[in-house]
């Protein structure tokens, strides 16, 4: 049983996450994670055929630090930021007194000359770890709808 | 071909210094690009549709496409391979909607014309008419219909297809140098897909054709490497170009010297092998697969595909025009169905490099829009393509050189109809 106090700290967490890539914040972005976190942008199609590669995949905190660092130091790409909306998440109790944790968002990107595209959509697939009232992602997969990128993704989803 | 369709018409002046430059009106001309559907395309080239693998057993489908003609290509009941236009013989409609799948025939769904998977018209839906009214005509001949057959060959898991009726097999076509490299990468081992995706690109396919020649941008566009000192600029490496037309073609590097130092030699495995300053080194951790020390190396086979093996990385990148300025790129990421799990893990971690979100390639899916845009409203102008010379020659101690983009030109020219 997953109370109400606990739903809500998810939530605010889940929110966070999504102002601080937003916000540009993303040097904060990889303390959302356990240290042993891992992160994965796949597609829906990749996931239903159970293949393990799909567009990013980062394996412990070092891992987010250095795309972070590579995004801000070595890629090269068009400005542009994000904006993410998020539906509420879906909470199930998991193993090892993990959460499971589902929730639906589309992320809309405008370019530095003000193009603007709804450039994801897809369900967030995460197991959140709860200790002390604090929230992190023991794991976060973003599940794309569609198996298209449109240009590139260096910010992350 | 269509009468109407002169090279001459449409195709612009070619400037002087023949595959040195390169007109940029090429990438922006409909008509340009509505010919290279015909002459190219539709030519006398065999264009990569899919994998063996994904039409493994009798009844599995793949749909695909050469240039922007949609095909599929089917394994019938006698487990023969069979390609066709994927277009109904009665009013052109799509008959398979799916990517891929398994079924014992075709069917249409516009007017449930069936098809047998080698294409061959199986049955017309109220062809005798309802209640002795209607139907097709007392000499409808369903012999004479069918969907447009195209001939397929596969080479190394790779399916290839061409409306061609008078191609050399695959083998022969790509040439010796690329074939070998092809069955070093390809054609070994049983593959596995380990991943698919794909980016659309905003720019005309030859772009595209082009960057992915292109070793002189590597480590000037893609600084990763450089920035994370996970590559040295000094690595062995060099091009290899098709014999008889040059428009496919090899980059390879070997890992630096670096690499031999006897700590890693009894080891094979290695973690931090590269001196990096990642946080995460695991990304590279990597084992050499091949004696002969090449580590890194992408492989274009004319038109639409390449092939990369970078460390234990070895994936398929199709690019199919989608219309005269977009283009979307597959990438098919591949290991082989003996790789033990360790494996596995390294070729997972390493598709990190490449891709849409590649931290080495990423910049790819936003340079060549780059020339698109900056391309317009251009007129006679041209690319210069001087890096390495002028000529064809395959360059085999140096990437600093543009010859494979000029071999791309060489080929394309022939076919277009450029003397």
């Amino acid at each position: 049983m997953i109370g109400a106090e606990t739903r809500q700290r998810i939530e605010d967490f889940l929110l966070d996450c999504a102002w601080t890539i937003d916000e540009d914040d993303l040097e904060a972005w990889p303390g959302f994670f356990a240290e042993d976190g891992r992160y994965r942008i796949t597609t829906r199609d990749n996931e239903e055929r159970g293949l393990p590669v799909g567009i990013m995949l980062c394996e412990g905190r070092g891992m987010l630090e250095d795309r972070v660092l590579a995004l801000r130091t070595a890629n090269i790409f068009e400005p542009h930021r994000y904006r993410h909306i998020l539906g509420r998440p879906r909470l199930r109790e998991s193993e090892d007194g993990l959460i499971r944790s589902d929730s639906s968002f589309i992320v809309m990107r405008t370019m530095q000359d003000g193009r603007m595209d709804l450039f994801a959509a897809g369900n967030y697939r995460d197991l959140l770890r709860v200790e002390d009232g604090q929230v992190m992602f023991q794991e976060r997969a973003a599940v794309l709808e569609s198996r298209r990128v449109d240009v590139l993704i260096v910010i992350p989803i | 071909m269509n009468a109407a369709a002169n090279p001459a018409d449409i195709m612009p002046t070619w400037p002087e210094g023949g595959v040195s430059r390169v007109p940029y009106r090429l990438f922006s001309d409909n008509g340009v690009y509505a010919l290279e559907q015909e002459r190219l395309f539709r030519g006398p080239v065999w264009n990569y549709l899919c994998l063996e693998l994904e039409v493994a057993e009798p009844g599995d489908f793949r749909t695909a496409f050469i240039g922007e003609t949609p095909v599929v290509v089917a394994r019938d009941g006698n487990g023969e391979l069979r390609g066709m236009v994927n277009r109904c013989a009665h009013k052109g409609a799509l008959v398979c909607l799916a990517e891929r799948g398994n079924r014992k025939h075709f069917s249409c769904i516009y007017h449930s014309w069936t098809y047998h998977l080698d294409g061959r018209l199986r049955g017309v839906a109220f062809r005798g008419g309802l209640k002795g009214k209607g139907g097709m005509p007392e000499d409808f001949d369903p012999a004479r219909h069918r969907m447009q057959p195209i001939r397929v060959e596969v080479f190394c898991g790779l399916v290839f297809g061409t409306f061609e009726s008078d191609m050399p097999p695959v083998e022969e076509w790509v040439g010796p140098t690329m074939a070998h490299f092809l069955k070093r990468n390809l054609g070994s081992r049983p593959l596995k897909v380990l991943g698919t995706h794909s980016q659309i690109i905003h720019n005309n396919w030859k772009l595209y054709a082009e960057n992915v020649r292109d070793s002189y941008h590597a480590t000037l566009l893609h600084t990763f490497y450089t920035t994370f000192k996970v590559n040295r600029l000094d690595m062995d490496g060099g091009i290899l170009l098709s014999e008889g037309t040059p428009w496919h073609h090899i980059s390879y590097a070997k890992r630096a010297t670096l690499e031999e130092a006897a700590e890693y030699k009894d080891a094979n495995v290695h973690s931090a092998s590269y001196d990096s300053k990642l946080n995460g080194p695991a990304l590279l951790k990597t084992e050499d697969e091949f004696d002969d020390g090449i580590t890194h190396s992408v492989q274009s086979i004319f038109p639409t595909l390449a092939v990369h093996f970078t460390l234990n990385s070895l994936c398929v990148r199709n690019f199919v025009p989608r219309g005269l300025e977009e283009t979307e790129l597959v990438w098919t990421y591949l290991g082989y169905a003996d790789d033990s799990e360790e494996m596995t893990a390294m070729r997972v971690l390493q598709a990190n490099l490449t891709g849409a979100a590649g931290l080495v390639s990423l910049e790819d899916g936003c340079i060549n829009e780059f020339v698109q845009r900056g391309t317009r409203g251009s007129g006679d102008a041209a690319a210069v393509l001087e890096m390495g010379g002028r000529g064809l020659e395959s360059s085999e101690s140096s990437r600093a050189t543009e010859v494979s983009i000029r071999g791309f030109w060489s080929g394309y020219r022939g076919l277009m109809g450029y003397a």
